[in-house]
């Protein structure tokens, strides 16, 4: 299998693409910027929401129960679902049970994690994803490549193309307004045939068992409402305690996701429409094990936000895809590995640990922190590659010993002046993209030591 | 299947994994109150929506007519319009307002700081209207308004309803190279009008 820093290197092959994709997420950035400067109490609210997040995992089991007792109140069915095989399970009969093979989808990045698609479509049920972005990479074949921007990685001109092929939009045509109408009018048809919808979830109340979803499209509320049966799923540390701590996370979220005040819509489900059947899964998957890590416990605060991504300088230049997790970036990085420490093993280390991601997360998770310790975590199970563990071990040896680094200081330079095939060659890698530097006369050191005898 | 005992399961895993209990400590958030209209007017228009202040509900009547196609079906629940518009929409199958033109529905809460109006499901009628709709006009009155989400939040906190909607401005994507688009799935425009002198007939 591939590692990030393999993929990296293809997706560094198109280099106007690299800088395409670069220069639009910083520009996203730059617009979550502009948003957060123009609120005084913009800090003020990340700690208030950081806050309210890290009071709610210290008390997190009775919020559960609270918010199961409210939502059967008001009349949802509420399932649990400790993995992904029991939450793809839960939906299947569900939909089994109504005989229902077609159902439409907006945007949940907790069914990308269980793979629910791909598991409905080899059960023979169909699956429409709504959301513009997702049905793009839907039709592409592909995950998203952000969590927000599930097509960031697609020129117009590629989405023209499989437009022409999937919804007979005219050959040649890469205008954003008429492919928006062409899905608009091919979705609408999907909204209005399907019997049920399923919905991912921001945000779950425990005083009051209501959800919130945030949209910019309107296709959650269009494929719920025109649908007899409602699936919402949640991973268990979407709740907050009370209402109006949405007053906080709304005012997070699209600030910091795309600089927008507020998300377009932002729905309140409490109980299903009168006739309509309503389930919420409340899925763990991995969660009550970070939980209980305590230096990756304050990952389960992330609000899905994406800021962290546009703002990594190793994610703008690597793209989604090499991170090969649903949930690419820094805040991936750190959820992959609890799922699975052996193959996501090379995601902690696709960081420069600069904490751009940590000054920009709304609910101040401390991202790059928690990737330096993933760092050690992987290196002491041994989860690392041996090339990286004995570089390692030589390095820790060289900085440990003076002499010894010195000496071997000494060496390299005049093997750089009399055998300089010795390091131009494909064997290193520093000089796949740059040329050697020249070797210098002296070290630091010994140019130190020759100014303090001079001044003897 | 274990699935029955998920439940007890992740309660279990849960209670062992988190952390000491720790109060909420959180800080006051202030708060300016000045010129809300207009403030509310610059956020709608940055999102996408159009802001007009009328004096009385005769005053859009003629707006309507002058901007809206009167050939589609328009929906309201607002009396004084019921001269162009269809008035008995709680009983109607959603998906028979799949062509609606025009809806026109009333707000009690718009938001200065974002631009959003508060929509409960009795003032969108039916939960979808305010979705599948081509094009949207929500009434509000002058003491609708409020500066940011937490008054906003103060104000439904002890509200009873199945379904409430912020909305703010018309349906919208930039999922194609970020390039803006209006009209997604939902309403392609957004207008609302401040009526002078609407009385507020729930007025909180």
């Amino acid at each position: 299998m591939k590692d990030h820093s393999r993929l990296s290197e293809v997706f560094n092959e198109d280099e106007q693409r690299v800088n395409w994709h670069d220069e639009t997420l910083w520009w996203i950035r730059q617009k979550r910027d502009k948003a957060a400067n123009m609120l005084p109490e913009w800090e003020l609210l990340r700690e208030n929401a950081s806050q309210i997040k890290h009071h709610t995992l210290s008390n997190l089991a009775n919020y559960l129960e609270q918010f199961e007792s409210k939502a059967l109140a008001n009349g949802i069915t509420v399932h649990w679902a400790a993995n992904a095989v029991e939450h793809n399970e839960i939906v299947l009969s569900i939909l089994n049970r109504n005989g229902i093979d077609q159902i439409v989808k907006s945007k949940s990045m907790l069914t990308e994690e269980c793979h629910l698609n791909a598991f409905l479509e080899s059960n023979g049920v169909g699956v429409v994803d709504s959301d513009l972005g997702e049905r793009i990479v839907q039709l592409a074949e592909e995950p998203p490549s952000h969590i927000v921007l599930p097509c960031i990685h697609k020129k117009k001109e590629e989405i023209g193309e499989l437009f022409h092929k999937h919804l007979g939009t005219a050959h040649g045509e890469a205008d954003p307004q008429v492919l928006t109408e062409a899905a608009r009018q091919d979705l609408r048809s999907v909204f209005l045939t399907r019997r049920a919808a399923l919905t991912g979830v921001n945000f779950a109340v425990a005083e009051t068992g209501e959800i919130v979803i945030c949209t910019n499209e309107g296709n959650a509320d269009m494929g719920v409402h025109l649908a007899d049966i409602h699936i919402a799923s949640m991973g268990i540390e979407k709740i907050i305690p009370k209402r109006k701590d949405l007053g906080i996370f709304l005012r997070l979220l699209a600030r910091s996701a795309t600089g927008q005040p507020i998300t377009t819509y932002s729905s309140h489900f409490k109980t299903p429409r009168l006739g309509q059947e309503m389930h919420m899964i409340l899925v763990d998957n991995g969660r009550s094990r970070q939980l209980g890590r305590e230096e990756f416990r304050n990952s389960l605060k992330c609000i899905r936000c994406g800021a962290c991504m546009n703002t990594c300088p190793v994610y703008r230049r690597s793209g989604g895809h090499s991170y090969q997790y649903t949930i690419s970036g820094p805040i991936g990085s750190i959820l992959a590995p609890n799922l699975d420490m052996q193959k996501h093993a090379d995601l902690p280390f696709a960081s420069t640990l600069c904490g751009s991601c940590t000054n920009v997360c709304p609910v101040k998770i401390d991202i790059h922190n928690q990737l330096y310790q993933w760092r050690q975590v992987l290196v002491a199970a041994g989860k690392t590659t041996a090339t990286k563990r004995w570089g390692m071990k030589i390095a820790s040896t060289l900085f440990a010993y003076p002499a010894l680094f010195g000496a071997a200081g000494k060496l390299g330079r005049s093997l750089m002046k009399i055998t300089p095939y010795l390091f131009k060659n494909r064997l290193n890698p520093w000089y796949h993209q740059r040329e050697m530097p020249a070797p210098p006369e002296q070290s630091f050191r010994e140019w130190y030591k020759k100014q303090r005898n001079n001044k003897d | 299947m274990t699935m029955a005992n998920s439940r007890s399961k992740i309660l279990e895993a849960v209670k062992l994994s988190q952390p000491a209990f720790s109060e909420i400590i959180t800080a006051n958030i202030p708060q300016s109150k000045e010129n809300l209209p207009a403030k509310f007017a610059g956020a709608s228009t940055n999102v996408g929506g159009k802001f007009i202040q009328l004096n009385t509900l005769e005053e859009l009547k003629s707006y309507i007519a002058e901007n809206f196609k009167r050939t589609g079906i328009i929906l309201s629940d607002i009396v004084e319009l019921s001269d162009f518009s269809v008035l008995e929409i709680k009983e109607m199958d959603p998906h028979s307002l799949a062509n609606v033109e025009l809806a026109i529905l009333r707000a009690n809460l718009a938001v200065a700081e974002n631009g959003t109006c508060w929509l409960p499901e009795e003032n969108a009628i039916q939960r979808v209207l305010p979705f599948i709709t081509q094009h949207l006009i929500v009434v509000v009155s002058n003491d609708a308004f409020v500066p940011s989400m937490h008054q906003a939040y103060e104000i439904i906190d002890q509200d009873i309803y199945g379904y409430g909607v912020f909305i703010a401005g018309p349906s919208k994507t930039a999922d194609i190279e970020q390039s803006l688009v209006l009209g997604a799935h939902g309403p392609r425009s957004m207008t609302i009008c401040l009526i002078q002198e609407l009385n507020n007939k729930e007025k909180r």
